[in-house]
């Protein structure tokens, strides 16, 4: 079966390296999904998305991604981004605490940021918000 | 005599208290530099990644036009981010900063333009506000560990002055009324080994993209050298285009090199506390010996001088015996 290198770098540490058969990531311009043999693709992704990463074995990697770029040329793809979390990092009641004092106050440029990451995490758990 | 030894005494346990806590803090800074390292090597592999994806840019984007690649025609004003400790006990390594700084601040004085400074590590925030020059903005409080956010809040500061200095003209603000800069400098410690750091100072913006290929090694080669060596770049889609993909990566790469240098001023700043500690352990070693050996010949002397009063008075005594 085709395959891919993926890797999933934060600024301050690899957060995931391995073989993949797919990954999906949400650019600003919309959701994608890259398979092996993609042709090559430089895209920005959307603050506080998810990238999914189904493994060779069949394993779904989830991890929530904050600032992040996606490159990806036939066999490889890497994600690139200010920070990223794996879905079992993710402490979801820390993640549902934080929207919700998010939500308590909404004007600040700060609150806005803190809301996009802590969906984030709750999605990359599976929750939905 | 006997309040000399005393006194002796008392400075070998003070010097002794004092080689404990060098000691310690020797032992501190080397468990560190280890981190410290662990942690530069961390951050690499994103480093590498987005060096490589804005090569593939700068080339595909065709024009690059973006404020942060041009040269401006007359620049006036430059911003100098000095990182400096927040602590001392690190042997000169302020200090050899400082100097660097200060010696890039005279060449950009003698180029014409304005310093406009923005400091890292209260080192700094000391040494400039001592000297009363005016501090644009500072941040302290990270610089034994830095994060990624500490960075990009500096990163931020700046990339914001430098857009806003795109207009400024004749001195004055320009039409936006926000006084910006022209240039960014940044002057931090390079860490080569254990025993040598030495400070370096680097313009981050404009920028020149450092272009690497598959191996490290010819990193800083131009591009011309570089597609001839691995044929042509592949054809890449942009998402969004590349131009405003480029806008949005740039800033991004700053605040990376600006992290990297944070990271290399902290594993600078524990080996030079580890050596000025080792050195300052060794110094106290040397002085409780050279004490412990005064303390005991006062101590000889002290018993030698009860000997002979001893003698003297026992010599005394029986010469007044014969008398009788």
């Amino acid at each position: 079966m085709a395959e891919m290198s993926v890797e999933l770098v934060a600024v301050e540490r690899e957060v995931w390296s391995g073989h993949a058969r797919s990954v999906f990531a949400e650019t600003t311009e919309g959701e994608l999904a890259i398979l092996p043999g993609h042709t090559p693709l430089l895209g920005e992704l959307v603050e506080g998305g998810i990238v999914k990463i189904t493994t060779t074995d069949g394993e779904d990697v989830t991890a929530a991604v904050f600032g992040g770029f996606l490159s990806a040329t036939g066999d490889k793809v890497s994600v690139l981004a200010e920070a990223a979390e794996l879905a079992d990092e993710i402490d979801p009641q820390a993640a549902r605490d934080a929207l919700a004092r998010a939500d308590a106050d909404k004007d600040s440029e700060q609150a806005e940021s803190a809301r996009a990451r802590a969906t984030a995490r709750l999605r990359a758990v599976g929750q939905t918000v | 005599m006997a309040a000399q030894l005393r006194v002796l005494r008392r400075r070998i346990r003070s010097v002794q208290s004092t080689k404990k806590i060098t000691k310690a803090m020797e032992l501190i800074a080397t468990s560190r530099i280890a981190r410290a390292q662990a942690r530069v090597e961390a951050s690499r592999p994103y480093a590498r990644e987005i060096t490589k994806v804005l090569s593939a840019l700068a080339s595909a984007a065709g024009t690059l036009d973006n404020p942060l690649l041009v040269e401006r025609e007359n620049p006036t004003r430059a911003a100098m981010l000095v990182v400096t400790s927040d602590r001392g006990l690190c042997g000169g390594y302020n200090a050899n900063l400082l100097r660097a700084a200060e010696e890039l601040h005279a060449l950009l004085r003698e180029e014409g333009k304005s310093v406009a400074l923005y400091l890292i590590g209260r080192k700094a925030v000391n040494y400039y506000t001592f000297r009363q020059r005016p501090i644009e903005q500072s941040w302290t409080g990270f610089s034994d560990q830095p994060r990624y956010d500490d960075a990009a809040n500096a990163g931020n500061t700046l990339v914001q002055a430098f857009v806003a200095g795109g207009d400024d003209a004749d001195g004055g603000p320009g039409p936006d009324g926000v006084p910006g800069v022209d240039e960014l400098h940044i002057v931090y410690t390079e860490f080569r080994s254990m025993l040598t750091q030495t400070p370096q100072a680097r313009r981050i913006a404009p920028l020149e993209v450092e272009y690497v290929g598959d191996d490290a090694d010819d990193a800083g080669t131009s591009s011309q050298q570089q597609s001839r060596s691995d044929g042509p770049a592949p054809l890449y889609e942009f998402e969004p285009d590349a131009d405003e993909l480029l806008a949005h990566l740039l800033p991004k790469y700053i605040n990376t090199r600006i992290y990297g240098a944070l990271l290399e001023a902290a594993a600078s700043e524990h080996a030079a506390r580890r050596q000025a500690m080792k050195s300052a352990t060794d110094n106290a070693t040397e002085l409780i010996q050279d004490l412990t050996r005064e303390a005991n010949r006062a101590r000889q002397g002290i018993i030698t001088q009860e000997i002979s009063e001893i003698v003297g008075g026992a010599e005394a005594l029986s010469a007044v015996g014969s008398d009788n």
